[in-house]
């Protein structure tokens, strides 16, 4: 037992070991619970489902592996795809070429961009607590966003648009591509990138990185920046999925995507996390919400559930802890 | 004595910001400085002043909880059922079960954050979604309009006919608002209770050293919360006149913003009634000069968050640049915090 769980350790990482119990857990309760559960059906509600929740979440990511938050994922979203759905629209609507679809992206990545940056330079500059700063950029993007839109929604998009959410390209659905493509630039740029690494290392101690030469100001910035695009991301597939942007989709996702990545084992307070298991928890919570569907139950139930599932394993790793803790007091 | 004098500039500034709009919105407007707008103002920022009073004591005492309003509704929701299945009730009855509720709300929170020790926010966002999922779980979204007489009549304790025509009226929500207040800081300022919060929010390990119960505070700051939000819903009820399930969903953020932007520090040790109650009332100040100058109300949102955004962000530049070295890394080490 013991050597199993240093292999897995060794291969996975330990962060990885709460997320896949969890999924353990919740394959062998639903499918011993519904019978139909184990079906591809399942799973391709799950494959189109979790893009969405899962492109914001790898924007919550960055800004918490710093030591912050980002709250205004879900609102930079809702803007990065009214830009869009604006460009589309002064371009002929329904009838926009490729082109013009093209410059409509161009136009939401500049948004969430501009929009993360302009929060990366208040949290750099002036030191404000992240939550804070992002939190009052969330009340002011929605405000924004309302004025703008009147609080109703956009629509009338070219037909190729449909596609990026709801097609499949080899069997797999579009968005699920888009977003495994975005899991991987993630990961490289955790791992591979200078970027990458000051991040951590201003999420473990942000007045050592300063200190060791890091221009921790410039990380900060490009980190909420690069939050901001990967909404703007999150912004397109919304919009292609619903064929209309209105301001408040995706609104509930906000709170989870926190809940998504620290169930993926990422320190609460920075530094450390990685994307696998992020993505793993990703999934254990579609599946939970897919299967809890399947039994006939609603999304509320499952949001509790989600709930829940947080407490368990961030109450077992305590736990864990601690008995590791006492062990090591008895040798 | 140094805190003493910072936490009084964050009121300060916030008086001379409220006095300059005030001015501001009395020449733009005919309407805005009569008796009757001030009441009007204090009555729409009741309950949210009842739920910063709340939060303020789990920001001193180092925590942060998103879950409080969510546990209003469930607190609400609950209250009116019982009464119901009582035969009526009454005001007594009512704040009993909606603050015992609420506490016991708050107080799995402080259970969840010290026994199991998860972290505040990270134990609040689960417990938020606990609370809402299964409130609308079970309810199904369902709201209650027909509620006791006694609960969806307006009380008025005082009222006036200005010279103008208007009403001055102060309602029980407002009184309610005064009370809590009023307990609220002479809890954290006139009790030992209150200081250990103050000295547990700053330093938790020297509090611990100090003899300091630990758990203690946890119960104490968000069974507070919890019965000034049981308490916050059911004024909410009782000035909305029906309960819907998810008519508070996303008050937590904006009373959030409002209470740190009143002085409160995430991280702990720091912040006053008088400078959250300022906060709010700001925020509500500046929705109801809008309103009157005939704003689009699409428009409001916006307006305010910037004005929270421009406010938290330049407080905090000036602080960091008028603190001391030593402070300087204490506010730091505190906004690592989450």
């Amino acid at each position: 037992m013991k050597t199993f769980v240093q292999k897995f350790n060794a291969t996975f990482g330990a962060d990885m070991g709460g997320p896949v119990i969890a999924f353990v857990a919740v394959m062998l309760i639903f499918g011993l619970a519904a019978d139909n559960f184990l079906s591809l059906a399942t799973f391709g509600s799950v494959a189109f489902q979790l893009p969405e929740l899962g492109l914001l979440t790898l924007a919550m990511l960055l800004p918490l592996l710093t030591g912050g938050i980002n709250l205004s994922i879900t609102f930079t979203a809702n803007l990065a795809g009214l830009a869009a759905a604006w460009v589309l629209q002064a371009h002929g609507g329904a009838d926009a070429s490729v082109s013009v679809f093209l410059l409509a992206c161009l136009a939401a990545l500049a948004t969430g961009a501009a929009a993360g940056a302009l929060t990366g330079v208040a949290i750099a500059y002036t030191r404000a607590h992240p939550i804070l700063v992002t939190l009052s950029m969330m009340i002011f993007l929605r405000g924004l966003g309302e004025f703008l839109t009147r609080g109703g929604d956009v629509s009338g998009f070219p037909a190729y648009v449909a596609p990026l959410g709801h097609g499949s390209l080899f069997g797999l659905p579009v968005p699920l591509l888009i977003f495994i493509v975005c899991v991987a630039v993630w990961h490289v740029l955790l791992r591979r990138s200078k970027l990458g690494f000051g991040l951590l290392m201003i999420g473990s101690n942000m007045e050592a990185a300063n200190y060791s030469g890091l221009n921790t100001r410039k990380i900060v910035v490009l980190v909420y920046t690069l939050s901001g695009i990967m909404c703007a991301v999150a912004g397109i597939i919304m919009l292609a999925r619903f064929n209309s942007v209105r301001v408040g989709h995706g609104e509930s996702y906000l709170l989870i995507t926190v809940l998504a990545a620290f169930l993926g084992g990422v320190n609460p307070f920075g530094g450390f996390g990685r994307v696998l298991p992020v993505f793993v928890a990703l999934v254990v919570l579609q599946l939970l919400s897919s299967g809890l569907n399947l039994m006939g139950a609603n999304q509320h139930l499952a949001t509790a559930l989600w709930g829940v599932l947080m407490i368990v394993v961030m109450a077992a790793r305590t736990l864990a802890s601690n008995y590791r803790f006492f062990k090591r007091k008895k040798a | 004595m140094r805190r003493l004098v910072l936490g009084h500039s964050t009121e300060t500034t916030l008086i001379a910001g409220m006095v300059l709009l005030c001015v501001g919105l009395s020449f733009g407007t005919d309407r805005f400085l009569t008796v009757a707008n001030a009441f009007d103002v204090l009555n729409i920022s009741a309950v949210n002043i009842i739920f910063a009073v709340g939060l303020l004591v789990v920001l001193i005492s180092g925590g942060i909880d998103i879950s409080f309003a969510v546990a209003a509704s469930v607190a609400q929701y609950l209250t009116v059922l019982a009464l119901g299945a009582l035969g009526g009730g009454n005001w007594a009855e009512g704040f009993l079960i909606a603050g015992v509720v609420g506490t016991g709300l708050g107080l799995i929170n402080a259970f969840l954050i010290y026994r199991l020790q998860i972290i505040s926010i990270v134990a609040t966002i689960s417990t938020f979604n606990i609370f809402f999922g299964l409130l609308m779980f079970f309810t199904k979204g369902v709201s209650i309009y027909n509620l006791p007489d006694w609960l969806s009549n307006r009380v008025v304790f005082y009222e006036q006919e200005m010279a103008d025509g208007s009403w001055v009226e102060l309602t029980l929500p407002v009184v309610v608002m005064i009370l809590c207040c009023v307990a609220t800081s002479f809890m954290i300022s006139r009790t030992t209770t209150g200081r250990k919060l103050y000295a547990f929010g700053d330093n938790p390990e020297g509090a611990r050293r100090f003899g300091i119960n630990i758990g203690a505070m946890h119960y104490i700051s968000f069974g507070w919360l919890g019965l000034m939000a049981g308490i916050a819903g059911l004024m909410q009820a009782h000035y909305a006149q029906e309960v819907v399930p998810n008519a508070l969903y996303g008050r937590e953020l904006d009373v959030l913003a409002a209470t740190v932007l009143g002085g409160a520090r995430l991280g702990g040790g720091k912040g006053s009634v008088l400078g959250c109650v300022l906060g709010v009332l700001l925020v509500s100040i500046t929705q109801n000069g809008l309103n009157l100058m005939g704003v689009s109300p699409f428009a409001f949102k916006m307006i305010v968050g910037a004005i929270i955004l421009a406010a938290i962000t330049l407080s905090s530049a000036r602080l960091d640049k008028l603190l001391p070295e030593a402070l300087k890394s204490s506010s730091r080490k505190g906004s690592q915090r989450s």
